[in-house]
Order: C-alpha cells, then structure tokens, then sequence
C-alpha cells in the first residue's frame, strides 16, 4: 500500500544540558532527586523572584553551534511563552522566539549504501523544561514535581530532510553522539534527556508537501521508529480513503504503538510571545564566541580519523569504538597509560572487553580504574608471558577487580613454557614414532604442522608457548619450495 | 502639616540620648495603630520589633550605629518582607507569607531602619488613586479647606506610603513607581518623591507589576531623606538582571553645596497645554525661586509625549498579564476550589483579582494576542524608543527638565470613575518611567483648596546626585519664599 508514497519529516529535538545548575536559577541541575527536592524560589515562581541567565548554558550553545556547523547569532532574546499550567508555576515558560542563539546549521547522516546524507538544521534555541504532573497516584489528585522547572533546554529543529524512520533514528543517534562528545547533554533518552517531537507528512514522490501531523515527546528510538511507521500507514489510510489529513498533535501510546490526536484543548494556544523584560538580550563578541573554540571536545568523525590515522585501527573497528563516547574514554586511557600498540587494545576492547560489559550487564566507565591491568595483560600476551587463550582467562578476573594479571598468572598456573630447551626436548619426544606424518609434510599437507604443535600443547598441559614451539619445530624440520617440509633425517635417508 | 524632623536630626537626637530607639517607635506606631487614614494593611507592634529595637539601641550606646538606625519606616506592601504578609493589596495574596526578604528593604534593615508596617497600595500597584486595593481606600491626609469633610485620595499607586508619612505615623516609606505610582501620591499628599534611574535599585523580591518599569523609591518628608534612603537602597544586585553595577554616588555628600558652574533647565511647553492656572503657577513659583542662582531656564518642546500614555497603557498591562500569571491559586494564595483544573484558575482569579487588575491583564492579554502584536505591542515598543530618543535630544540642550507632577490636586475618593479620567493623573510622569530615567516630586505649592501640588524635576540617566542637590536648592528656596 505505502509503495507509492513517502514520507517527509521534520525533527525538534529538545536537549536537557549537562550543566550544573538551572537555566535561570541557581538550583541544582540535577535527575532522580526526590520530588520537589531541586526547587528554590524562582523555580517555584515566588512573587518577585527573577531570572538570572547561567552563562554555562550560553557556552554549551556556542559548542553546539561550532559542532553542528551553526552561525552562532551575536544577538539573542529570551521571550516569554504564555500558558497555564500546573507544572509551569511562572505562568510563562522563558525561550527564545525571534532571535535564536543558532540558525542555519547541518549534520550529515551515514546512509546504507556507505554515503552520507545532509540533513540541514533551521535553528536551535535554548529555553527552560517544565516540571511533571502526574495523574496517576490519587483518583482525585493530581501530584506536581517541580525539579525539573527551569532545567535548560537546547531545542534542535531541523528542516524536513529526513525521508524515513531509518533516517531519523540516523539522525537523532549521530546528533545524540555529537551532543554526548562536546559534553553538552548526557545523552540519556530514558531520564529524558533527550526528546524528539517527529513532524510528518506524506506526498507522492516529487509532489507537494502534505499535511503534517506532530508526534510529541518521543524519548526512545523504538518508540520514535513505530510511532513513525504508524504515522505514516494511517496518513495513507487517510488519504488513500479520499479523505484529507488534519493537522494535528499526536500522541504516541507506547503500550499500543499507536499514535492519536491530542484534544485541541491540550495544544490550541495563543503563546503570546514577547520579550522577557526581566532579562538583557545575549550580545555576544567575537572574542567571546572564539574562545570556546579552543576548549572544544573532538567531534566523532575526527576522532575516527585520529583512531584510524594515528593509531592505524581499522576503518570498522575504529568505528564501532566512536559509537560511544565513554568507549572512547576507557580506549584512550588504555593508550594513555601503556606502551602496548593501539591495535591490540582496540581489538581486545571490541571483543573480550565488550562481551564481558554485554554479559555482566557493567557500566564501561566503570572499567576504567582497571585499564592499567588489562594493558598489563596484555602487555603479558604480547611478550609472549601468556597465551593468547590464557589471557582470554584471566581477562574476566582482571575486569571483576579479582588481581593484578602476574599475581593471576601465577594463581591460576597459566604462566607459558617459554624455556627453549625444555620444548626442545618435548618436541623431539613428539616426532618420535611420526615417520608416516613427517612423510604427509613432505606431500605438502600443512594441517599435519598443526597436528604436531598440538601434540606438544598436550604434553605441556597447554602451557607451552605455541609460538615458540612453532619456531623451534620449523627450526627442526626444513623449509624447501615454500610447501615441502622435510626432516632433517629423512633428508639423509633419502640421500642414500 | 506640621514641620517634621529629617532623619539627620532624628540620628543625632538618638545619638545625643535625647530619645531612645523604642521612644521614637512608639511615637510613630501610636499613629500607626490607629490607622485612621487605612494607610496600612499591616502595623508591626513594639513587642514584634523588641529585638530590632534593642539592637537599635546598643548600636547607638556602643557608638557604633548605622545610617539609618532606629529610623521607622513605612513599607508598600508590595515589597516581600520575610515571614510578614505580603500582599500587594490583592486577595489573592491575602494570605501570602514570603520566606524571603526584598534586596530594598533588606538593605534598609542592614542600615538600621525599623519597619512601622506594610503599606496600602493600589491592588498589585495598579492605580492612581489607592481605590483600587482589596483592603479599602487610603484617605489623604490632607483636607480641601473650603470642603473638610470631603474625603480624599492620597494619589497612586504607593498612596499608604504618602498617607503614612504625611499623618506622620512613619519617619519616611517606601514606595514603588512604575508610571508615577511615587511621584504622584507624593505630590498629593505634599511630599518628596523619587523614582530613581532604571536600574538604579534592585527589583528582586518586589511583586512585579510591569518590569521594564518597576522602580522602588522614598517617600520622604524633605529631600535629604529621599538621600540618605537612596545611599541606603541604590546597590547593584546580581540577582536582578537589569540592575546597573555602575559606582553610585554618596548621595548626601555634598548636597547642600551651591552650584558651581551654571545650569540650564528646560521648561516643555507641550506639559503646559491644557493644563490650569493653578498648575502653570506652581512651575512659574518655582522659576522665581531660583531667580538669585545661575539657572537658565529654557523652553524645550518634545514631539513624543502625546504617544506617552497610550504607550504606556499598552506595554505596562502587557508585561503585567505575564507577571500575574503565576497568582493561580495552585502554590500559594487564595484558591478557589472548582471541579477541574481550569475552573480553579477561573474561580481562584475571577474572585482574587479586583476590577482594575483584571482589566490590565485582559487589556495585556489582548495587546500581544497573535494578529494584535504587531498593532500594539511592537508599535508601542517602537515607539518607546522614540520617546527615550526624545528625551536624549532635549538633554544635549539642558542638565534637568522641570514639569508639574499631576494635572490636579488631590481629588474625591469615589470621583474618578471612568479608567481613562483615572489614567490621566499619570499623563506628566510616565513619559519618563517609559525612559527609566530618575524623576523627583517637590512640594511647590497649595491650591486654592489649601492642597498641596508638586513639581517634577527629571535628570538624565543615573544623576541623582546632581537631580538631589538641585532639590534640595529648590527646597529650601521655595519654603524661604513661603
């Protein structure tokens, strides 16, 4: 059915910034605090309390403005959003209308095909979150939280550029990565620190803009990816039935997956905006707007050129890395702190480090007071102390903070047997009786090394250094035309 | 009126032991108590005040007392003051106890002074005549001679702080003045007023009405007062964020000093268009005043004044329809139980808010509705600008611009019916409010009724100092003619 349409969306995504106190007040900007516990007189809109702007969230627009490739605006006012509200206790929510501290920005998307896309961002304006009701505790009541009043707020709109609910994840994923990076949001949709508003409409491909509807308050990409799938089967609907879709605002249901108009009570208003007269315009200098550049945090796709040029890491690898940023944190300490190449901590990271945060369900920032142990392990591995499979042992132990990896080495009995003569002597006990397989060698099959290098792992209860066994084997039995491997017996044998 | 004490000489009496702390406040409060004019919504009692008083006193025995110390003062109960009711007139403040202290009075209890009690004002300062409060009118103090017993208006909207200083049951008050809301009482009720520079005093802790306008000032009963209380109040405040950080002056050094180099003063001819005899007369007495002293006094013309009060009367009930939205019965204040939400805001503001209140916030409402913005709002804003450009142009001419306070003496409480008549009484002081630039009221004259009348004096942005020694000049010269 949707085969002969598409969809056209918009985003508005509202950013809470990481900041240690409020927009406009000194309370603590802070989430999971007992109700009502993070409130002081402004934010509970006391007779004659004012606002007085934190310049911190002045500088986390200016990093976003430099990160999203923004004109950061040298002029910006603060007006005054009108409506009532139990959880609005000022009567107006402070934002910025007319004179954004951003416009005209852009981010590019990956697409599937391994191209990017780019998606261009009208503005970004800071303004004040609201506090919560909530309806569901009393059958009479309802129950007002005002921690959340006044928390600031980037508000990202872009242009309708983004065509599906791939493209917007996309999108809200590598915005959520670029905010997470320049620290100015945490990033954590759950707490609601990140929340899109989708706008949508559908139109025959090249045809007019249809009709949108806005989708409000989505804070999971689940939830914004089926709440766009059954927005735009339902415009379909709509109009494949003759019928015409009526601008809205919807709600989405995240029990049903299912989006429906909100009352015309609930958003028909009249905001009354004006300027706030008990705040100066933000005019901001050059030097003043400059200055934050220095202090601004690698973006991801520098970082990825870093990884991949400096630290020569594979494009893919490299890649799964950046996707977080406290990834990045824990990589670049290991790096930091010991002298084991790049590439082998970045493989161990992506592998045995990552299965292990997956299955112990860890937080990866939590690691980070052992990074100096696991570069000691596998400083361990590298100089051939361990086996690579002994390190994968002990990797676990060294993670839950059970030991440093020698003392574990050492406990578990994993230590290699790396002296030369010993594995001499266990080589020659097992070639002993092997003439048919010495013969197989000389008929050019490989697997019978394997074969061998085993037999001696055996013997060493697995504590045999492999490599060094390979070597001396090598050493015992000589190379000829690349493939032929002939004992050194055998050539005498065959000599006669 | 009899003649009262400045606060220099209420210190010194203090000091020199001629009175106690808690003689002089029970003087004051004994007036206060009676309330007979309903200049207060709320007298402070001595046991209430004992430790302040007492503290007072031992400042003044150890010789080490502030500037203001044991001083009694009125304060419009439009400033919060910690743990005393607030209620800016209005019921739905009525029971409104704020857990904090306003930056203005705060300073003032930092310099020793001792609140008498809160003021009647117009309900959230909205009025030129004290009619409009929820607590009743405030009587003048004074009377009409041909007519005692006529009852009238003390002015508007800080008409219980004029009214407690002119009956004499406070040293001096505090009031505040967004279109005239100082200057004019003042004026009414035969008193200095001073609406300081925008910027100049903290509006922190200060019920808002319009705050682009908002400005706390004196109510005193001579000029060196109106100082001492400005060197008390005039603070940078970094939690009001159009408070000026500039270096204020000490604003009573020097203020007797003559003028040492000549002054001009401009004299706008579109203030005295239609306005009496008696009113043009109180300019030419004060002209005659300064004959001896090197003032020229010139004729100037502004061409944005006729725009002033409608201009006003569209940003100031703007901003308040925003500033009052808070008062909706769900925090604090008086709430109306209705069946859902939106019959408690409609119960709780359609009973707690008075006629004159809701007819600004409907009027505010309606000027920044979406189609009317740019009609009013904006225009109005637009042409604000002009009016302050006005102002600046006049000023490359002259140092201080002389103009009468109100178009009429105080008038009959119950008189002034129609808003737009009442509107009026603000035409000559609100030009400057929409300046924020600082104007004072002078005592210039009685009427033929034997009511007093005032002139204003405004000064450019932030001289208070030289707009305070020029009054104090003009005091003293126009009681010496008297």
């Amino acid at each position: 059915m949707s085969n002969n349409w598409e969809m056209v969306i918009g985003l508005e995504v509202h950013a809470q910034l990481k900041t240690t106190s409020k927009l406009f007040s000194s309370s603590p900007n802070l989430f999971g605090s007992e109700p009502n516990e993070n409130v002081n007189f402004i934010d509970s809109g006391m007779p004659g309390m004012l606002p007085v702007l934190n310049w911190a969230c002045i500088e986390k627009a200016i990093k976003t403005g430099f990160a999203l490739n923004f004109t950061i605006n040298k002029h910006s006012v603060f007006e005054r959003k009108n409506y009532f509200y139990p959880d609005l206790p000022q009567g107006y929510q402070i934002s910025q209308f007319e004179f954004p501290i951003l416009s005209e920005g852009y981010l590019d998307i990956d697409q599937p095909d391994g191209s990017t896309k780019k998606i261009r961002i009208e503005r970004a304006h800071l303004e004040q979150d609201a506090g919560k009701s909530i309806h569901d505790i009393d059958p009479k009541f309802s129950f007002i939280d005002l921690n959340r009043v006044g928390t600031p707020l980037l508000e990202i709109v872009s242009y309708p550029d983004l065509s599906s609910a791939e493209d917007v994840v996309n999108y809200m994923s590598s915005l959520r990565q670029t905010l997470m990076y320049i620290d100015v949001c945490d990033g954590n949709m759950q707490e609601g620190s990140l929340r899109a508003d989708v706008n949508l409409s559908v139109r025959k491909p090249g045809g007019e803009l249809g009709t949108r509807c806005e989708i409000k308050n989505l804070n999971s990409f689940k939830f914004i990816r089926q709440a766009i799938e059954f927005e735009f089967q339902r415009q379909i609907e709509v109009l494949e039935a003759g019928e015409s879709v009526e601008q809205n605002t919807m709600l989405f249901d995240t029990n049903t997956g299912e989006t429906r108009p909100m009352r015309s009570k609930e958003f028909s208003h009249d905001y009354r905006y004006f300027p706030d007269p008990d705040l100066l315009p933000v005019n901001l200098t050059d030097e003043q707007i400059n200055q934050i550049k220095p202090s601004m945090e690698e973006l991801p796709h520098e970082k990825m050129n870093r990884y991949i040029n400096e630290y020569k890491i594979d494009k893919d690898i490299s890649k799964i890395i950046i996707a977080e940023k406290e990834n990045t944190v824990l990589f670049e300490q290991m790096i930091n702190e010991s002298d084991v190449a790049p590439k082998n901590i970045a493989s161990c990271l992506v592998g045995d480090i990552f299965a292990f945060i997956k299955e112990k369900n860890t937080e990866v920032l939590s690691l980070l007071e052992f990074t100096k142990d696991i570069t000691d392990l596998l400083k361990l591995i590298s100089e051939d102390v361990i086996s690579n499979k002994a390190g994968k042992e002990i990797l676990p132990q060294v993670l839950e903070g059970k030991g440093k990896p020698n003392e574990l080495v050492k406990k578990m009995g994993l230590e290699q047997v790396s002296d030369t003569s010993e594995l001499e002597k266990i080589i020659d006990e097992a070639l002993v009786g092997e003439e048919e397989n010495i013969a197989k060698f000389q008929g050019g099959s490989d697997r019978v090394l394997g074969y061998f290098v085993g037999k001696c792992l055996k013997s060493t209860k697995g504590k045999g250094n492999p490599k060094l066994i390979n070597k001396i084997l090598l050493e015992k039995l000589k190379i000829i035309n690349g493939k032929s491997l002939i004992f050194e017996n055998c050539d005498k044998i065959n000599d006669k | 009126m009899p003649k009262r004490q400045p606060i220099s000489s209420l210190v010194n009496s203090l000091k020199e032991k001629k009175i106690s702390v808690h003689e002089l406040f029970d003087q004051f409060h004994k007036v206060a108590k009676e309330n007979k004019n309903n200049s207060y919504n709320l007298v402070l009692d001595p046991d209430y005040q004992k430790s302040n008083i007492e503290a007072s006193q031992e400042r003044y025995s150890a010789g080490t007392n502030l500037p203001l110390d044991g001083i009694p003062l009125g304060i419009k109960d439009l400033f919060c003051t910690k743990g005393i009711t607030t209620t800016a007139s209005s019921k739905i403040l009525s029971n409104f106890i704020p857990q904090y202290e306003s930056f203005v009075t705060q300073q003032l209890l930092n310099d020793g002074a001792i609140f008498i009690g809160k003021n009647n004002c117009d309900e959230f300062a909205m009025g030129s005549s004290n009619e409009t409060s929820h607590f009743g009118p405030v009587v003048n103090p004074w009377q009409n001679k041909n007519n005692p017993s006529e009852k009238l208006v003390p002015g508007g909207s800080s008409g219980g702080s004029a009214a407690a200083v002119a009956e004499g049951s406070c040293v001096a008050s505090m009031g505040t003045d967004t279109g005239g809301s100082i200057r004019q009482p003042a004026s009414l009720c035969g008193l200095v007023g001073l609406k300081p520079t925008f910027g100049s005093c903290s509006r922190w802790g200060i019920v808002a009405f319009a705050s682009s306008l908002d400005q706390a000032g004196p109510i005193t009963n001579c000029v060196e007062d109106a100082a001492y209380i400005l060197n008390s109040i005039s603070k940078h405040d970094f939690n009001d964020s159009t408070s000026s950080n500039y270096q204020r002056d000490d604003y009573i050094k020097d203020i007797d000093k003559k003028l040492d180099h000549k002054i001009k003063i401009g004299i706008p001819s579109d203030y005295l268009k239609n306005v009496t005899p008696e009113i043009t007369a109180q300019i030419e007495n004060t002209k005659k005043s300064l004959a001896g002293h090197d003032i020229e006094f010139i004729d100037v013309a502004f061409e944005t004044t006729d725009y002033a009060l409608s201009t006003y009367y569209i940003i100031a009930p703007a901003e308040a329809s925003s500033n009052l939205a808070r008062y909706d019965g769900i925090r604090y204040g008086v709430r109306e139980e209705g069946s859902n939400l939106d019959d408690i805001y409609l119960n709780s503001r359609t009973s707690g808010f008075g006629d004159e209140v809701t007819r600004r916030i409907l009027i505010g409402t309606y000027v920044l509705s979406a189609g009317y913005y740019d009609a009013y709002y904006r225009q109005a804003q637009k042409v604000r600008r002009l009016i302050k450009d006005d102002f600046q142009r006049v000023f490359q001419e002259v140092d201080f611009i002389l103009t009468p306070t109100t178009p009429n003496e105080a008038f009959k409480i119950g008189e002034k019916l129609d808003p737009i008549a009442m509107y009026m009484n603000d035409v000559f002081t609100v030009p400057t409010s929409l300046a924020g630039l600082p104007g004072i009221s002078l005592p210039s004259g009685l009427s033929s009724n034997g009511l007093p009348l005032g002139v204003q004096i405004i000064g450019n942005y932030f001289e208070e100092k030289k707009l305070l020694q020029l009054s104090n000049l003009i005091e003293k010269e126009l009681s010496f003619n008297e």
